[in-house]
């Protein structure tokens, strides 16, 4: 058995990654004959025994509890229909919010057609009907500010080691930020600010896979803002649903 | 389709001076022009404005002339959006934004008198050279009046006529003889949202807006033809700042466009 | 007679020079460039999204739409008309065919990827390069395939067997006086690179059983060249979107706020591994 590639090497569809049967193909991969072989553009992951790619591209494709920004396009009876930038649109019930809305109420109330709102996943059925919630806490509609849309397999450098990278570019730039899994970031803050997030933003985006990023972007935001940040702490203010 | 809460925020930010990719209002996205790079056409020109990309072709034909004009040429403008650019154009014959994009800039390079027709015939009434440019954008992150102008001008500045065999083209054969093109037309559009006026819109800021005016301008500094477009109204002060505006930006534009015509070496499509 | 010498110059089961990039087209999810000889195609895959007319949907997958269409100014004579013509469609036809088998668009129900194939410049092979080009441009879009696809025309011109015509050897016998029509083929082959499955097939012209096969062989033979460099493109503009962050930036800064598609092709450093795998939350706090 031979492995022919190293981990986090970039492989496209149709690159044998290993020979014999001492592996076993895990995500974005398979197995012909005594071949595996990758089936999706991404970098290599060897875990042990298991080979697999992590994806660098393609759309979102939504799972449950993932939280998610929207964009509310219809208003029905019972709630509302939401596009979450992936090939299937969400509905939330109007059973779904904190408040209790009575059965001919105005739904517009709470979110009009063109909002924005960060939610919850609550379901995805096989042929990938979505249900989302708002009812926990944080998840709401988003007034103002600007939404952008990055790629979705960048959000977790985007969003950092504990919420770290988000926590700088909110430091630095005094903005206010939610970064969905979805691949839309609501950022909210001084015009001139705003902009300097996005930027970061797209600079993490572009160049996620390379060695020292948090340095540089560190770098790159004092040189932007004049805010020296201090990172000593790494905690950053993440909390997840908090 | 307007986005209310986008255009809400994009029209915030205007308010403090700030645009959504840190321009100035009267700015353009860095313009690159490239000519002569389609082999098979007989003028070209890619144009890039930011992420925005166009490419436009000359195909020359010999037509019978319109009866009316018997002893002149004919210039044919067409754009397709083609469904590549963008996710929101569909596959299809074109809708009413094509053809008036198309048709803006082709009343952009007629009515500029800058063609000389009549040097365009080859017999009267019989038979006249036809040029046909045709604008295809690559990637439309939005101005394409603007980008497609600039594109379709180029085109028409780089192209040389194929060699004329027995009555018929060789289009394999190609001429020094340029198409004769007097003044260089600029289509500049100025948009006006919430107040403010842009020029060169990115997507967002374009499907912002509530008016635009297309404002094609000479060498000279003559105008030579208009569009408003967007439901929203303009009034007269509005178009005077927007006049202003254009032929500004269109002078600059026009000294890229001669540029690009400077032939560089060693240079192959892409 | 026999076609001793190809008008251009190359070995017989020599490829013309080939330039391909990845990710060229911003607004895609996916996208190519592909360049055989003085053949250009480009190539946008947007999807999987959803799907109208709703009849069409297939509740069990997605579906692949192919769509290849010549640029009017593309073509060697004259202009080509806009719009769909009986060519175009069947191409676009054959291509969605060679490429489907490849890809799996199991996790998609009811929805539809598209593939827009544009040919600003073609001579000969428009078909074969935009499949070349569509490969590319699907893997760019992160889509689950088992392989990319890879084509070539190989024929016959004068009782000789060739790989990859260009423009005057599909129509050899305008160009060269002794060639008579019924000694020219020309046979586009698409192939899955890793197994040599022939995903797409066709043929025009006249040439003997022996001659096919040879034909075919000598496409197989090609494949693997023309499938590494579709493979290095898309190697190449993973590095280059890392690349480009040192070097300043290429022109554009970023601000597109689309997915982040950028065609630069320089080197890299290794990845580093900062990102915390189990991070998958939102970040929800307030700055």
């Amino acid at each position: 058995m031979t492995i022919l590639v190293q981990d986090k090497e970039v492989v496209v569809p149709g690159d044998t990654l290993a020979e014999g049967m001492g592996y076993i193909p895990g995500y974005g991969s398979y197995r012909q004959a005594t071949k595996i072989i990758a089936s999706r553009l991404g970098l290599v992951n060897v875990e042990g025994k298991v080979l697999k790619i992590i994806p660098v591209s393609g759309k979102y494709l939504p799972k449950r509890n993932d939280i998610v920004i929207g964009k509310v396009i219809d208003i029905l009876m019972m709630g509302w229909r939401v596009e979450i930038n992936s090939p299937y649109q969400a509905m939330l019930s109007s059973k779904e919010t904190p408040e209790f809305i009575e059965k001919n109420e105005d739904l517009t109330r709470y979110f009009n057609l063109d909002e924005y709102l960060v939610a919850k996943i609550t379901n995805v059925t096989s042929q990938n009907l979505v249900d989302l919630s708002v009812r926990d806490q944080g998840l709401r509609k988003l007034k103002g500010g600007r939404i952008i849309y990055v790629n979705t397999h960048k959000v977790p450098r985007i969003i950092g080691k504990k919420g770290s990278m988000v926590t700088m570019i909110k430091q630095a730039t005094g903005c206010r930020i939610i970064v969905g899994q979805n691949g839309l970031i609501w950022v909210d803050g001084e015009p001139a600010k705003e902009n300097i997030a996005v930027e970061t933003i797209m600079k993490i985006e572009s160049e996620s896979h390379y060695s020292g990023l948090t340095e540089r972007i560190k770098t790159f935001l004092e040189e932007k803002t004049g805010v020296k940040l201090d990172m000593t702490g790494e905690k950053g203010d993440y909390n997840g649903l908090q | 389709m307007v986005d209310i809460e986008t255009k809400k925020h994009i029209i915030e930010c205007l308010t403090k001076g700030v645009r959504y990719d840190g321009r100035s209002m009267t700015e353009f996205r860095p313009i690159e022009v490239r000519t002569g790079l389609i082999e098979t056409a007989e003028g070209s020109a890619q144009v890039k404005c930011g992420n925005t990309e166009v490419i436009a072709g000359v195909k020359m034909t010999m037509e019978k002339p319109y009866p009316d004009t018997p002893n002149e040429g004919i210039l044919m403008v067409g754009a397709e959006l083609l469904p590549l650019s963008n996710p929101r154009y569909e596959s299809g014959p074109p809708d009413a934004y094509a053809i008036e994009v198309a048709r803006v800039i082709d009343r952009g390079i007629r009515e500029s008198k800058s063609l000389d027709n009549k040097r365009l015939c080859i017999q009267a009434g019989e038979k006249v050279w036809t040029i046909n440019v045709d604008i295809c954008p690559i990637n439309d992150d939005g101005n394409l009046f603007d980008v497609g102008s600039m594109a379709a001008v180029a085109a028409i500045l780089s192209a040389t006529f194929p060699a004329v065999e027995n009555d018929k083209i060789n289009y394999k054969k190609r001429t020094a003889e340029k198409i004769p093109l007097a003044k260089i037309p600029i289509a500049v559009t100025v948009s006006k949202i919430g107040g403010f006026f842009i020029v060169d819109p990115q997507e967002s800021e374009e499907q912002s807006c509530d008016t635009r005016l297309t404002v094609t301008t000479t060498d000279d500094g003559n105008l030579c033809a208009l569009q408003k477009g967007g439901y929203g109204t303009l009034t007269i002060p509005d178009i005077d700042k927007m006049l202003t505006l254009a032929l500004a930006k269109a002078t600059e534009i026009r000294k890229l466009i001669k540029d690009s015509l400077v032939p560089r070496t060693g240079e192959s499509y892409e | 007679m026999v076609y001793n010498k190809r008008v251009d110059g190359r070995g017989f089961d020599e490829l013309r020079p080939i330039e391909a990039k990845a990710g060229v087209i911003p607004k895609a999810d996916g996208s190519a460039y592909f360049k055989m000889g003085k053949t250009v195609a480009y190539a946008a895959v947007y999807g999987p999204r959803e799907l109208f007319p709703k009849f069409m949907q297939d509740p069990k997958k997605g579906i692949l739409r192919v769509n290849y269409n010549m640029m009017p100014f593309s073509g060697a004579g004259e202009r080509v008309r806009p719009g769909p013509s009986r060519r175009s469609k069947e191409i676009s036809m054959v291509s969605e065919k060679a490429l489907s088998t490849v890809l799996n668009l199991d996790d998609y129900p009811n929805a539809v990827v598209d593939v827009f194939i544009e040919l600003p410049q073609t001579d000969a092979g428009s078909r074969c390069c935009g499949i070349n080009a569509a490969a590319i441009a699907l893997a760019d879009a992160g889509l689950a395939m088992r392989d990319l696809v890879s084509a070539v025309a190989v024929g016959q011109a004068d009782n000789r067997v060739i790989v990859d015509l260009n423009y005057e050897e599909e129509h050899l016998p305008e160009f060269v006086d002794h060639v008579d029509s019924e000694h020219v083929a020309d046979i586009p082959v698409a192939m899955v690179p890793s197994t040599g499955e022939i995903t797409l097939l066709q043929m025009d012209g006249i040439v003997n059983r022996e001659a096919l096969m040879e034909a075919l062989h000598k496409a197989a033979a090609a494949i693997p060249q023309i499938s590494a460099i579709q493979r290095n493109a898309l190697k190449q503009k993973f590095h280059g979107e890392t690349g480009e962050g040192l070097n300043g930036n290429n022109g554009h800064n970023g601000q597109s706020a689309g997915n982040g598609n950028s065609g630069a092709t320089t080197q890299t450093a290794p990845a580093d591994n900062e990102s915390d795998s189990t991070d998958t939350g939102a970040d929800l706090t307030q700055g």
